[in-house]
Parts: C-alpha cells; sequence; structure tokens
C-alpha cells in the first residue's frame, strides 16, 4: 500500500502577534507544503486574528496553490466559542478540521466531508468506519498511538480514507480549563494579559533537577521535546500513509518543511536536531513512551 | 438528582449501598476501564453478586466500559460489553465511538451513559453521541464553569452527570496523554493515569523523591507527607519558580454548590474514587446522602454543614478540597 505523502502544516499550536502570524504565512505560502490547517485551536481569548482575518489568509493560502483546512478549538467551554464553531464549519468553501466531537456534529449537519483531528479520539477501525459514514475524509492519528497500530489501522481503512501523521512539533499532550502560563506569573485566566505572546513556543517547565520536561502554552500543555519522524519517512510510505504533518514553530519551520520534502523525494535531508527548542524524541511511534528517542 | 458512588470491589459496593447511594458504578478486571488497577474491580461472579446485592436495595449499577481500544484489543472490549448485558447492569458507561457503535447495535435495549473519558464539553458533542447511538446521560468533563454547566444542561439532548466528589482531574478526561509521554500508558489505551508500577519514591540528601518513570515528580522536606506522583500535581521549575505549576494535591468537594447544581436541573452527582478503600466509599455517600437529602428538602435553607466538610476532608487528596473549575477564578 505504498503511497506518495504530501506535507500538511498544521494550525499553529502558540500565540504569536498578527504581524508575526501574516509574516508567518506569506513565507509559507512559498514553502513546499501542499495542505495548511489555519485557525485557533487552543485558546479563544487569543485574537491576534478575528475569524474574517483568518478566511483572508486562506483566500490567500488557496491562491497560492495550497489546500487550507480551516481548524477548530479544541476544547469547547463558552456559548461564544460555539457561535465560532459554527461559523467556521458552515463557511461553504474550506475543508474543516474538527478538533472536537462538537465540531464533528457540526459538520455531519452540514453534510460536508470533513477532517479530524489528533484531539478526536480515533483509536480503531470501528470508530474510523462510523465517522468515515458520517464523511470523515482524512484522520489524524492520535498523537499516543504507534506505527504498529497505525499498520493496523491502514489494514482495516474505510474506501478511501486518508491518514495523516503528525510527524514533526512539539506534541500536544492534553487540555485544561486552567490557564497554566497565566498561573505561572500569578494571574488569573480573566486577566492573562496575554502572557502566552512572551512564549512563542511554549514557556517551559523543568524538574526539579533542571531537566526539561514540558511546555506551558495558555490551556494546552505540549512537550519539551519536538517529535520527530523525519527518519520515518520511508517507514511512513511503506504504512501508506497520505499526509505527514509538520507543526509550526517560531523560527525555522521553512527549514523543516525542506527537510521533509527532500526526504519524500529520496534526498538525504539534514538533521533536525539543530533546529528545535530543546531535542526530539519519537517514543509514541516506536510504541513506548512518548519522551523517548529510539532508534529506527 | 441522583447520587452515583464507586465502587472498586464488592465490599465498597455494599458499602455504597448500605450508606444511601442511588446508583454504584463498576469495571471489570481488565483494561477495559479506567480505573485498571491491581486487584481491584470486578470478575463475572463478583459482579453477579453485587448487582444482587444492589438490586435488593433498590440500586442500580452502571458499570465503566470507558477506555480506548486498539485494533489488537478489540475483541476484548466487545467481550466486556457482551458480558455487561449478560450481566443485566442497568447502564453501560463508554467513551469509545466504536464500542458505543457496537454496543448500541448488538444491544439495543442496553442503556448507555457516555463516559467522561469521551471528553465531551458541549451540547454539540453531546448530540452526535445521543442521535448515533441513543445515549441516554452524559458525565461532563471537570473543565466547565458553573454557569458554562447550566448551558450545557439547558441544551443537552440528555441527563448530565457530574463529578461532586473526589480526586480531581485537572486536564479534560479522554484527551490528557501526560501519562503515556512519561510512560508509554495512559488511561485512553491501558486505563490507569500515571500506573502504579512506573513509581518510585527514594530518600535523598534533598528529601524524599518521587518519581514517574525517569521523571521526578517531586521531593518532599521532611515534615511533608509524600504525595503520589500523578504529573499534574507534581512540584516543578517554570521561570524563577518552583511550585506546583498545573495543580497541588487537592480534591474536588461541590457540596456547597448543590442547591445551584439541583435547580440546574443536574440529574445525577458522581463521586470518584474506584481506587478508594470501601471506608471513603461509605464516608463519602453518607455525607453526600445526608447533603443531597437536605438540599431536596429545603434548597433555599441549604449550607453545607461543617461536619461534612470535615468528614470530606479527612478522606481528601492533600487533605484539602477545592471548587476546582466550576468556580472560575480557579481557572
Amino acid at each position: 500500500m505504498s503511497s506518495n505523502p504530501r506535507l500538511s502544516l498544521g494550525p499553529n499550536l502558540f500565540y504569536w502577534s498578527r504581524d508575526d502570524i501574516f509574516d508567518f504565512y506569506a513565507e509559507v505560502a512559498e514553502m513546499p507544503v501542499d495542505i495548511v490547517y489555519l485557525g485557533e485551536t487552543v485558546c479563544s481569548k487569543r485574537r491576534s486574528l478575528r475569524t474574517e482575518d483568518w478566511f483572508d489568509l486562506a483566500d490567500r493560502l488557496s491562491s497560492a496553490g495550497k489546500e487550507v483546512v480551516l481548524s477548530t478549538l479544541s476544547l469547547l467551554e463558552a456559548e461564544s466559542e460555539m457561535l465560532t464553531l459554527r461559523h467556521l464549519c458552515e463557511n461553504g468553501r474550506f475543508l474543516v478540521e474538527a478538533n472536537d466531537m462538537g465540531a464533528v456534529q457540526l459538520l455531519i449537519k452540514q453534510g460536508v466531508p470533513f477532517v479530524t483531528g489528533p484531539t478526536v479520539n480515533v483509536y480503531n477501525p470501528a470508530t474510523l468506519q462510523v465517522l468515515a459514514n458520517k464523511g470523515l475524509k482524512r484522520w489524524v492519528m492520535p498523537i499516543e498511538l504507534s506505527k504498529e497500530t497505525l499498520a493496523e489501522m491502514q489494514a482495516e481503512r474505510p474506501e478511501g480514507m486518508e491518514t495523516e501523521i503528525f510527524a514533526f512539533g512539539r506534541m500536544p499532550l492534553t487540555l485544561s480549563a486552567r490557564c497554566f502560563t497565566a498561573r505561572s506569573h500569578n494571574l488569573p485566566k480573566d486577566d492573562c494579559q496575554y502572557k502566552c505572546l512572551d512564549y512563542p513556543d511554549g514557556r517551559l517547565l523543568s524538574t526539579q533537577e533542571k531537566k526539561p520536561f514540558l511546555a506551558l502554552n495558555g490551556i494546552q500543555t505540549v512537550s519539551s521535546l519536538t517529535c520527530n519522524l523525519l527518519p520515518e519517512t520511508a517507514e511512513m510510505k511503506r504504512l501508506g500513509v497520505d499526509v505527514l504533518r509538520i507543526s509550526p514553530q517560531s523560527q525555522h519551520t521553512g527549514r523543516i518543511v525542506e527537510a521533509f520534502h527532500q526526504a519524500l523525494q529520496d534526498e538525504t535531508p539534514p538533521p533536525l536536531d539543530r533546529y528545535v527548542p530543546l531535542g526530539t524524541c519519537n517514543g509514541y511511534w516506536h510504541g513506548d513512551a512518548g519522551m523517548e528517542r529510539l532508534k529506527g | 438528582m441522583e447520587l452515583v458512588c464507586p465502587a472498586g470491589n464488592l465490599p465498597s459496593l455494599k458499602a455504597a449501598v448500605d450508606n444511601g447511594a442511588d446508583a454504584v458504578y463498576i469495571g471489570l478486571r481488565d483494561d477495559t476501564n479506567a480505573r485498571h488497577f491491581p486487584g481491584l474491580n470486578f470478575n463475572e461472579k463478583r459482579a453477579t453478586d453485587g448487582i444482587a446485592y444492589a438490586r435488593r436495595k433498590g440500586v442500580r449499577v452502571f458499570l465503566a466500559i470507558n477506555t480506548y481500544p486498539r485494533p489488537d484489543g478489540w475483541e476484548r472490549w466487545q467481550a466486556a460489553v457482551d458480558t455487561a448485558a449478560s450481566l443485566g447492569v442497568d447502564a453501560l458507561i463508554c467513551a469509545d465511538i466504536g464500542v458505543l457503535d457496537y454496543a448500541s447495535n448488538r444491544w439495543p435495549d442496553l442503556n448507555l451513559h457516555l463516559s467522561v473519558q469521551a471528553s465531551s464539553t458541549n451540547y454539540e458533542a453531546l448530540r452526535f453521541y445521543q442521535e448515533n447511538f441513543g445515549i441516554k446521560r452524559a458525565v461532563l468533563p471537570r473543565v466547565l464553569s458553573l454557569s458554562q454547566v447550566k448551558n450545557v444542561v439547558e441544551n443537552s439532548p440528555v441527563g448530565i452527570e457530574i463529578f461532586g466528589f473526589g480526586s480531581l482531574c485537572v486536564m479534560v478526561e479522554g484527551r490528557c496523554i501526560l501519562s503515556s509521554y512519561v510512560t508509554g500508558e495512559s488511561p485512553n489505551t491501558c486505563g490507569a493515569c500515571s500506573p502504579a508500577k512506573f513509581v518510585t519514591y527514594k530518600e535523598t540528601p534533598q528529601g524524599m523523591e518521587s518519581r514517574l518513570g525517569d521523571v521526578l515528580t517531586d521531593r518532599y522536606g521532611k515534615n511533608e507527607q509524600a504525595g503520589y506522583p500523578t504529573i499534574c500535581k507534581g512540584r516543578f521549575e517554570v521561570g524563577e519558580n518552583t511550585f506546583y505549576a498545573i495543580e497541588e494535591p487537592t480534591s474536588l468537594n461541590t457540596l456547597e454548590l448543590l442547591p445551584e447544581l439541583q435547580a440546574a436541573g443536574i440529574e445525577a452527582i458522581k463521586i470518584e474514587g474506584r481506587q478508594r478503600s470501601p471506608a471513603y466509599v461509605a464516608q463519602v455517600t453518607r455525607v453526600w446522602r445526608q447533603a443531597i437529602n437536605a438540599c431536596k428538602q429545603n434548597p433555599d435553607r441549604f449550607s453545607a454543614r461543617a461536619e461534612w466538610n470535615r468528614e470530606l476532608g479527612k478522606v481528601s487528596e492533600g487533605a484539602t478540597t477545592t471548587l476546582g473549575p466550576y468556580y472560575r477564578p480557579w481557572q
């Protein structure tokens, strides 16, 4: 079932300024990625861009030849968030990535094809089949699942279903009602002063032995290590993966995309260790603890 | 408001029934439920006995099959659903879409509840599960403020159960993989957060150290009691500070919210703690029974009695309690 995967750029998980976001996506338009996921998936208080701005960006990237997918909020709490969600799901033009079952429901009601992101729990073929029957056209495998599970899923995946793998980036590990970035500044969430803007790749959390462990990203917690499956591209091809996802970081995203592009052309890419904030890991892929770094 | 109490074994189930639970929830002895701990849970014989005991006293029994099967384990989850159906449980508490699909097709008369592990925080998500699998009730993750809970209740197609007391998951249940990031095992895949086999304590010159896998979760001073090294309850360094960066070891206690929960139309209150002792179950059930009764009789004059909170404080993690996310400033 060998495939020729496409590259995607996942939704930016972090909070950047309006200018930084526009500059970043102007560069993305020139990068060799096929699919670009756009939108705020973590915190509805982040308003560098309004929903309409995201639509404008979507138009621009679409004109630049990218397949654009609008990503939705992962943790839905307030009615205002449901309104934005509806607006996105009913956009009528762009494909939507559902990051919560509420979005899945709205997209089913629209009768449109959709994508599920890594925080929609698809752990087995039965689940994939149910969602396929409802319009799911591509699923992003949940972060903690391994290549063994992937192989079993691929063997039973419904006709036409596309599989996307989170191949590079700090991994989203969890979500909470509480804002940990605000908490780390001794601020309540309702008066967070947008501290996330100061940490464009998340705020480092270390153990008392000074070992980097996690990064706080508002209500989300991500790994301090960067998942790097670049050395696994041949294996992912062999397993029939359709899309490899690169998760944006504040620096060097272009170089990372270029390296994956080279790997998919069967060229030898440079190692990426120097382009990540704090080191890489690949444990989940090998069925181990996510933070482990194992040889392929 | 129904009082739903935990039971990790038959003595706990009896304690819950005898002390005033309206329903008891249990799990089977494998990774099909989110309290897959050594020595805990029910085999078929015990479950049969427990259900019979509860029935005699008019108490309902729910069974949790609320983890996420991967392809190689699928048959085990199917078998668990079949077992639950043959046991005649009053409801099955499920999270996985595939499992819900199987259960609703194979056993259409079986009541389905949506587990907290399904991570559904909004009414659109609940509509999905109601329309596709006919769920009758949903347990909400501990991430919503009280006003957000009310909004869900008003728009939900099914009854809502919320957590009232017990260990506090700070993260949205069903979508937290901190445990597998460190150990390779998560509640979703293996039915346990921070499994005991990865836990170590060691006395060092810097104090008692607790670890999950290789990760140092905390160091304790001479007069501090060492806690369980769940990642979200550890002390870490962020910037210049070393502190409980995520949450202190504390328990959720919503006794004082009871009148508001009742007025909001909450269908059931869930007590956390299948891993706890029969004494815990008895104590917490007794207090909550009294409180719910008092609230039903006279919600306007209800106040959480000091002795209730004292009793609950004794069995709380870290011996302190919080209103958690229901109280906005906590967030």
